[in-house]
């Protein structure tokens, strides 16, 4: 009755908070001592900032990089999503990178962008992040920030509980979010159908730790619940990944109802090693499943998209042993593991409280077979044998949980809007802030690993209602993040700032592991891009039938060759164009009137392909489009398109050298 | 110690081998776009940067204002300049054992002529790379001219443009007061005898 009262009041705060924004918005109120909050993330010009925070953009496709404390923008990096700004997916040597089993998808929605890790510590080598809506995972090569490699994860109706790599990035993980057929089959849509004929999957992908080899390893095929969330385990409970649930209730419509009369779904415990033994046992089904590999080469500078056939695929019911449900209260949706990987934390959406499990217990639960039911061949454990703790935390809607490294968790509540503080030892609340509004994932840099940066100094809060907390902007408005100091025994508000799409979740590195690590530019001598002109002398123009084919050079503040003729309409036209500058911060883009593209924007020392079909006769002016040098107005060419037929020979020159094929 | 001045004499004439381990001057340029500064090193035998690309990003800074480009290639000194140092070098060890102080102040002599008209060759590429500017040059400051001071700091339009002998330097001056001391030496212990 006392907790019903107490949730009761919480919504209505809730709500009050929603609704009204707390009547504070626009005044900049919220933190803490204005002026010394503002001395916390003032970063002098010219100064840096102290991390890299990594926002995935959700609905943008995208990774956005801030720094930390300041908030400032410093670069967007386009993942599933094209990018006009950079030609990633408009240009040749991209293109390949969103090719799927569906054909090229030019969006997705990014969701969890995780750090590369060595013994359970971000190394700042690679960045991966899922697309939720046709599941792939990816990797942002942390030297370049650029994606450069995408893998496809087939049975599987949706990526969202990924890509949370082990330990040693040994494996990067996925669970189908929407149970589907698995494989595909054309079925009814009822509940019994759903029942007889929908399926989950967990899949563990190798290939992690270097670029270019990532591969499924192999699937397990699960009950057809929604899998929602992950972690890998790491210290003690390294070997496993635990994997949320919700809809065990197996609802194939109004799930927001029908999804929700369970008091308790699963956290699914899986024990990949000794899915591994399973696995050289050869105790796995082949199965004829196609996925994407598609990889962009750092030397060729161009991606190649390769479709793989086959995966292994482990039925839990034949391998004892690989899966164990947890039972855990009120659809949990995250699950999180504290830095000493002693505790797997379950967060109940749809209630006030967090469920602390034991590894420990929970290992003695699997060897005492204290096993409620057994559902397709896993075991459900007994939920007292393995319970460490309940926090009961005051607020409503848990979502995420990160630690601090000195003993405490910081779960987001997204219906309370709050942050709550609580402590390992002895599962009691120590402080909430709010977070403006409705919080949902949570981010303290390396608070998701075993060692948060500086001893947990900073969170951030990724919030999913704006409201008036900024200028208002029309109905669209930037999602906010907040900053809080969370160094002392008071959680503080630092700073309020803008993201771009959903920032859905996010993770911070200590600036140091890796800005000296950065590639400034490419270097000529290695570039081994097969339509590269290393000099003005190497630039020409090739026809082959109707494909014609430029090789150009730019350099401040000229292409080579800048007058080109004998371009017909119905040409195929690839301007293969090398930036011949080797200085840092020194980019040129090629921009043709009329090319149904965008513009390329080319690197010092990399080539880059744009492709042209003129439509009509005329002359065609080329420029280009970053602001280079001085002269860079006058960085401009034209391109003379004659009639199908006519026979005006190919001429290229620039200046007073004149070239004919 | 009655060989002394000899052995003094014969490190000085060797020293002037350091010349090939470190460059002889350095000139930087440097401009707000630039807060590393662009570094250009003059060796007796080839011109580099502090990268790989330092002299052809100077190159294109240069040619908007109608300046030659730096191309090592095409400077006949950075060829026989160190044959000169060699030369002198032999021309060192011969003298030394031929230990006679005359030849030795005439080698002395020879190379303070040598390192003054290096210096001036030197004086005269700089005045003609600052001052034989393209007519068709994109920017024309009128009255302007781009030469980097021989040693010292200049601002050359948006560039502060910095000169200084560099290690290399140092060889050819050791060389000469070594060889000079060489020489008073000799003469203090032939009043003594
Ligand atoms: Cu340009």
């Amino acid at each position: 009755m006392r907790s019903t009262t107490a949730i009761f009041s919480t919504l209505l705060i809730a709500s009050l908070f929603v609704y009204s924004g707390c009547g504070n918005g626009g005044n900049g109120s919220g933190a803490i001592g204005t002026s010394s909050a503002a001395e916390k993330v003032y970063v002098a010009p010219g100064e840096y900032d102290s991390y890299y925070e990594f926002f995935s953009g959700g609905f943008s496709g995208q990774v956005t990089v801030h720094g930390l404390p300041s908030g400032r923008l410093l670069k967007i990096i386009p993942v599933f999503s094209v990018d006009a700004e950079t030609g990633y997916g408009f240009n040749e040597e991209t293109k390949p990178m969103l090719m799927t089993t569906y054909g090229f998808i030019p969006w997705d929605d990014a969701h969890h962008p995780k750090l590369s890790q060595t013994n359970g510590v971000h190394d700042g080598k690679f960045l991966f992040i899922n697309g939720n809506n046709t599941p792939r995972i990816a990797r942002i090569d942390l030297r370049y920030f650029e994606t450069t490699e995408i893998i496809q994860i087939p049975n599987s109706g949706g990526c969202h509980a990924s890509p949370y790599p082990t330990q040693n990035t040994e494996y990067l993980v996925a669970a189908t979010r929407f149970s589907v057929p698995t494989p595909q089959e054309d079925v009814p849509l009822d509940q019994e159908s759903y029942k007889k004929n929908f399926k989950g999957t967990f899949t563990f992908i190798t290939g992690g730790e270097e670029p270019g080899n990532m591969d499924i390893a192999f699937q397990i095929l699960v009950p057809g619940y929604d899998y929602d969330k992950t972690h890998s385990g790491k210290g003690v409970s390294h070997g496993w990944s635990f994997f949320t649930s919700y809809n065990v209730e197996q609802a194939n419509t109004l799930k927001e109802k029908n999804a929700s009369q369970y008091d308790k779904d699963y956290i699914a415990a899986v024990n990949w090693k000794k899915a591994e033994e399973y696995i050289k046992q050869g105790k796995f089904h082949e199965w004829p499943s196609e996925y994407y590999h598609n990889y962009y080469d750092e030397k060729t500078q161009t991606a190649t998209a390769t479709k793989k056939k086959g995966v292994k695929v482990l039925i839990p019911s034949e391998c004892p042993g690989i899966v164990y449900y947890l039972p855990t209260p009120k659809s949990p949706h995250g699950v999180d593991v504290d830095p000493t990987g002693k505790f797997i934390v379950g967060s109940g959406k749809l209630s006030a409280d967090l469920t602390v499990h034991s590894f420990e217990k929970m290992l003695a639960a699997i060897e005492a077979e204290n096993f409620d039911e057994v559902i397709d061949g896993i075991p459900v454990l007994n939920f007292d044998a393995i319970h460490a703790g309940t926090v009961s935390s005051g607020g409503l809607g848990p979502l995420h949980t990160e630690f601090d490294g000195r003993g405490h968790g910081y779960t987001s509540f997204f219906i309370s809007s709050e942050v709550v503080k609580w402590s390992l030892d002895n599962f009691e609340v120590v402080d909430r802030i709010p977070a403006y509004y409705s919080i949902g994932h949570l981010s303290i840099p390396g608070g998701g690993s075993m060692k948060p940066w500086e001893n947990g100094k900073y969170l951030i809060a990724m919030n999913k209602i704006t409201k008036d907390r900024y200028l208002p902007t029309g109905p669209e408005l930037a999602h906010s993040a907040q900053l809080y100091d969370i160094s002392g025994d008071k959680m503080e508000l630092l700073l309020d700032f803008p993201t771009m799409g959903e920032p859905h979740y996010a993770q911070g590195i200590l600036a140091s592991v890796i800005k000296d690590s950065q590639v400034k530019f490419y270097k000529l001598e290695e570039n081994e891009h097969p339509h590269k002109a290393l000099n003005e002398n190497e630039t020409r123009i090739e026809r082959n039938g109707n494909e014609v084919h430029i090789y150009m050079t730019m350099i401040r503040s000229h292409f080579a060759p800048d007058n080109i003729e004998g371009i017909k309409v119905g040409d195929k036209v690839y301007f293969h164009v090398t930036n011949l500058e080797q200085d840092w911060d020194v980019p040129h883009g090629l921009a043709v009137m009329g090319a149904r593209t965008s513009e390329i924007l080319v690197m010092p020392g990399q080539t880059e392909t744009l492709v042209w079909e003129p439509q009509a006769e005329g002359v065609y002016p080329f420029y280009c489009t970053d602001f280079c040098s001085a002269l860079h107005q006058e960085m401009q060419g034209y391109v003379r398109v004659s009639p199908k037929n006519s026979n005006v020979k190919i001429k290229w020159s620039l200046d007073d050298e004149v070239h004919e094929l | 110690m009655k060989h002394l001045p000899k052995i003094i004499f014969l490190l000085a004439a060797l020293s002037l081998l350091g010349m090939f381990i470190a460059p002889i001057w350095r000139i930087s340029l440097l401009a707000p776009q630039y807060p590393q500064q662009l570094t250009m090193y003059i060796w007796i035998n080839q011109i580099t940067g502090d990268e790989a690309g330092t002299l052809q990003n100077i190159n294109i800074l240069n040619h908007y204002v109608g300046m030659k480009e730096i191309n090592p290639d095409s400077i006949p000194e950075l060829v026989y300049f160190p044959k000169i140092i060699l030369g002198m070098a032999a021309l060192g060890l011969v003298f030394a054992l031929i230990n006679n102080k005359k030849f030795w102040i005439a080698w002395v002599v020879i190379l303070s002529i040598l390192g003054i008209l290096g210096i001036y060759d030197f004086y005269l590429w700089l005045y003609d790379y600052g001052h034989n500017l393209s007519p068709e040059a994109a920017i024309k400051v009128p009255g302007m001219a781009y030469q980097p001071p021989l040693i010292g700091t200049k601002m050359l339009l948006n560039f502060k443009a910095s000169s200084w002998p560099h290690w290399g330097s140092a060889f050819i001056v050791t060389a000469m007061l070594g060889a000079a001391y060489a020489v008073y030496l000799k003469g203090k212990l032939k009043k003594q005898v």
